[in-house]
């Protein structure tokens, strides 16, 4: 999740001239061709632009003859990916309506839906009989799974392991390392719950424990209790 | 090249072509514009406000109430021909002509190629005068507001004649929104404005503390126009629903603070009317509610200064239209704690009733959300020119349906947490079960609801930070929510502090008070 994904690898050359493009010289005709070059090159390299890719979808809007409808399916999987970013959305108020009603993006829109509304297992369900429009770009599922567990770690301080099974897809001895690696690298805990069955517990953060978010305790300064010394004495 | 208009793009529209003579010069007129030119000339500042103001708007009622002004060729003698007062009278003349007349198409493509002549010149850094800032920035704001009225016609194809058809694709560059789009860019870089910006922070500049005035006998109109220039381009961007970017584009200047931008009522308010619909557009409520709150405070305390001005209708439109920008995100955001005291009962006044149906989330309340976002939205465009072929339809409306639909789309997506969020108020723990049979779900089901709303209620700001728009909030510990109120603690030794002086005070008093 988060606006920039990178791998470990170096900014490639094209990726530091179409940045410099995006900024510098946006409103350009001629850029088109770079950015959809870009789209396909964040795809391979599992990097993202939202700059770039918002860029597109404009020059796309300001000449509609030249869109790709591959390429905008492709971008709005990788925004899909960035959640809970809201790129998504960012994506399809440029989008044309008609465009929308085609039937790839009408699944993708349905995909968003689920993952907007927290409905983890409706999207699965989707997501594996849409794996043809999804597979052309790699990383989905583990970006998916990222923002299951930000919503999760922002809602529960200790959150049942079914349900973080049903938002992740993934379930016994994947899932028995799955949370082994959070334990050692996120922070995580387990313990069991009443029924014995799992319970995972999240690193306290300030949306997950609100107190943590409290302004200073009820403290008075010194200078105030100086005024009243007299009529305690 | 500003003398040379055809002549007959200064013909009138419709009825009011009895009468009207281009070359007819009124002695008011004649004089407005000798004197015009000579302040300008000597760069008297407060003196050409005055005329741009007042006098200009006190000649056009008197005479020009339905008619333009004379042609630019009538009165370019009076001023010695200077090139560019001419653009700049041209420039006023079309703004009139916009604001009391309907434009034909061909007066809109000229009005164009005067805009730009104007900047090529201040682009070039030729110009070496000192204009009100009031007038740049309408400069600025009229240029946007005739490129967003341009594509509304645009875009009605079904009753265009074929003489409109064949001037639309011959000057298919006039109005064209890469054109727009790269002179407002072109004038926020050749300004540097983001860089004297930038410099002001560290003392190196002096720009927002002279109001963008260059007292150094230079001129004040590249730096300015580029400064407003960000604001027209927030403004373009949210038009064309692309929010992100328009918000980028008015990063360098701080809203936080005064600045040039509120040196101009008129640019105060697009600013933070496009930067709140942008931020409840991102989802980001507090800021939108914040932002909103402050200008409606800030518009009632002075708008009775500004009873005279020209600009008031407009300033009014968009209290109301703020207003219901308001009343919206705090339906979907129930912050009541960050709206002041005065804004809020206008508020209630105004749309209390509607508010409190808009929560219900009923039928009712969604035609309610699309009531008040239609008449609040700015007016958006589509940038690309028709295809030109049959049928001609209408497509102006295209661009409004679509962002109106994506945002009901949105507020159907929060339907169900404005239910969860009552019991919320009422119960500091509750079992998931118990819960779930108050809302009338099943425990799954309400445990997506709980994590819907925390997904809704929390935004990522432009840096990828996760902001909370959280009123009441709550955590989930395996079958328990916990509430957490995010009241401010009660400052109970305050609370004392004062009870103890007070009672000092009042014993004090008894003591002196003498028996008679």
């Amino acid at each position: 999740m988060g606006r920039e994904m990178t791998n470990q690898k170096p900014q490639s050359e094209m990726s530091y001239t179409v940045e410099q493009l995006v900024s510098v010289n946006p409103y350009n005709p001629d850029i088109l061709p770079d950015l959809e070059n870009y789209v396909n090159e964040q795809v391979s390299s599992q990097t993202y632009s939202s700059n770039a890719n918002l860029c597109l979808l404009r020059l796309y809007q300001f000449e509609p003859e030249r869109m790709s409808t591959q390429i905008v399916a492709r971008i709005l999987i990788k925004a899909l990916m960035a959640m809970p970013a809201p790129d998504f959305s960012l994506c399809l108020f440029l989008i044309p309506e008609r465009v929308q009603m085609e039937d790839q993006f009408k699944t993708l829109i349905v995909l968003s839906h689920y993952l907007e509304t927290a409905r983890f297992r409706q999207f699965w369900d989707e997501a594996a009989k849409s794996r043809h429009i999804l597979e052309v770009v790699p990383g989905f599922e583990q970006a998916i799974q990222a923002y299951a567990i930000h919503v999760l770690s922002i809602t529960y301080q200790k959150v049942p392991r079914s349900v973080l099974a049903e938002a992740t897809n993934i379930e016994g001895l994947v899932l028995d390392k799955f949370i082994e690696h959070h334990i050692t690298n996120s922070g995580w805990a387990i313990e069991k719950n009443q029924n014995k069955g799992q319970l995972i517990i999240f690193p306290h953060n300030e949306f997950n424990n609100p107190e943590l978010k409290k302004s200073a305790a009820d403290g008075i300064p010194l200078e105030n209790i100086t005024r009243i010394l007299p009529i305690l004495g | 090249m500003a003398g040379t208009a055809p002549y007959d793009s200064e013909q009138p529209h419709g009825d009011s072509a009895s009468g009207y003579d281009p070359n007819y010069v009124p002695d008011s007129v004649k004089s407005f514009v000798v004197h015009m030119y000579r302040q300008i000339r000597e760069k008297n500042v407060y003196e050409i406000h005055q005329m741009y103001e007042t006098s200009f708007q006190s000649i056009s009622d008197r005479f020009f109430k339905d008619a333009p002004w004379p042609s630019v060729d009538a009165v370019a003698t009076y001023v010695d021909n200077d090139h560019v007062f001419c653009l700049l009278y041209r420039e006023m003349w079309f703004r009139h002509l916009y604001a009391r007349l309907s434009p034909t198409l061909k007066q809109r493509i000229d009005s164009w190629d005067n805009y730009c002549n104007l900047f090529q010149v201040v682009l070039h850094g030729v110009v070496n005068m000192q204009l009100p800032n009031q007038w740049l920035w309408d400069m600025v704001d009229e240029f946007v507001y005739q490129f967003q009225s341009f594509c509304q016609y645009r875009a009605k194809m079904k009753n265009k004649t074929e003489q409109e058809i064949a001037l639309l694709r011959q000057y298919d560059q006039a109005w064209n929104v890469y054109g727009v789009l790269n002179y407002l860019q072109a004038l926020v870089e050749k300004s540097s404005i983001i860089q004297i910006l930038e410099q002001e922070k560290e003392g190196l500049e002096q720009f927002t503390a002279t109001d963008g005035y260059d007292y150094s006998g230079g001129s004040n109109v590249l730096k300015v126009l580029g400064y407003f220039s960000m604001i027209g381009l927030l403004r373009v961007h949210c038009l064309l629903g692309d929010y992100h970017t328009g918000l980028k584009c008015i990063l360098p200047i701080d809203i936080s603070q005064q600045g040039v931008y509120t040196s101009v009522i008129g640019s105060h308010i697009t600013t933070i009317y496009h930067y709140g619909f942008a931020n409840l557009m991102l989802r980001r409520y507090t800021e939108a509610i914040r932002e909103f709150n402050k200008i409606l405070l800030y518009i009632f305390k002075t708008k009775q200064y500004h009873q005279k001005s020209p600009q008031y209708e407009q300033i009014l439109k968009k209290n109301e239209q703020m207003y219901a920008l308001l009343a919206v995100t705090l339906s979907l955001c129930p912050q009541l704690k960050l709206v002041e005291e005065t804004v809020n009962s206008q508020l209630r006044e105004k749309y209390g009733e509607k508010m409190l149906r808009m929560q219900r989330y009923d039928d009712e309340a969604f035609a309610l959300y699309d009531e008040l976002f239609s008449y609040a939205c700015p007016k958006f465009i589509t940038p690309s020119a028709s295809s030109y072929e049959e049928p001609l339809v209408n497509y102006n409306q295209d661009a409004y349906r679509l962002q109106l639909k994506l945002f009901l789309y949105e507020v159907k997506q929060q339907q169900l947490l404005s239910g969860i969020r009552t019991f919320l108020n009422v119960y500091s723990t509750i079992s998931i079960a118990k819960l779930a049979s108050y809302v009338e779900v099943d425990e799954d089901t309400l445990r997506t609801i709980l994590m819907t709303y925390k997904h809704k209620m929390h935004s990522v700001d432009s840096d990828g930070k996760i902001i909370s728009n959280m009123d009441t909030n709550f955590y989930i510990d395996d079958e328990m929510v916990h509430v957490v109120e995010s009241k401010a603690p009660k400052k109970y030794g305050d609370y004392f502090m004062r009870q103890i002086v007070k009672l000092e005070g009042i014993m004090s008093d008894i003591d002196r008070v003498k028996l008679e």
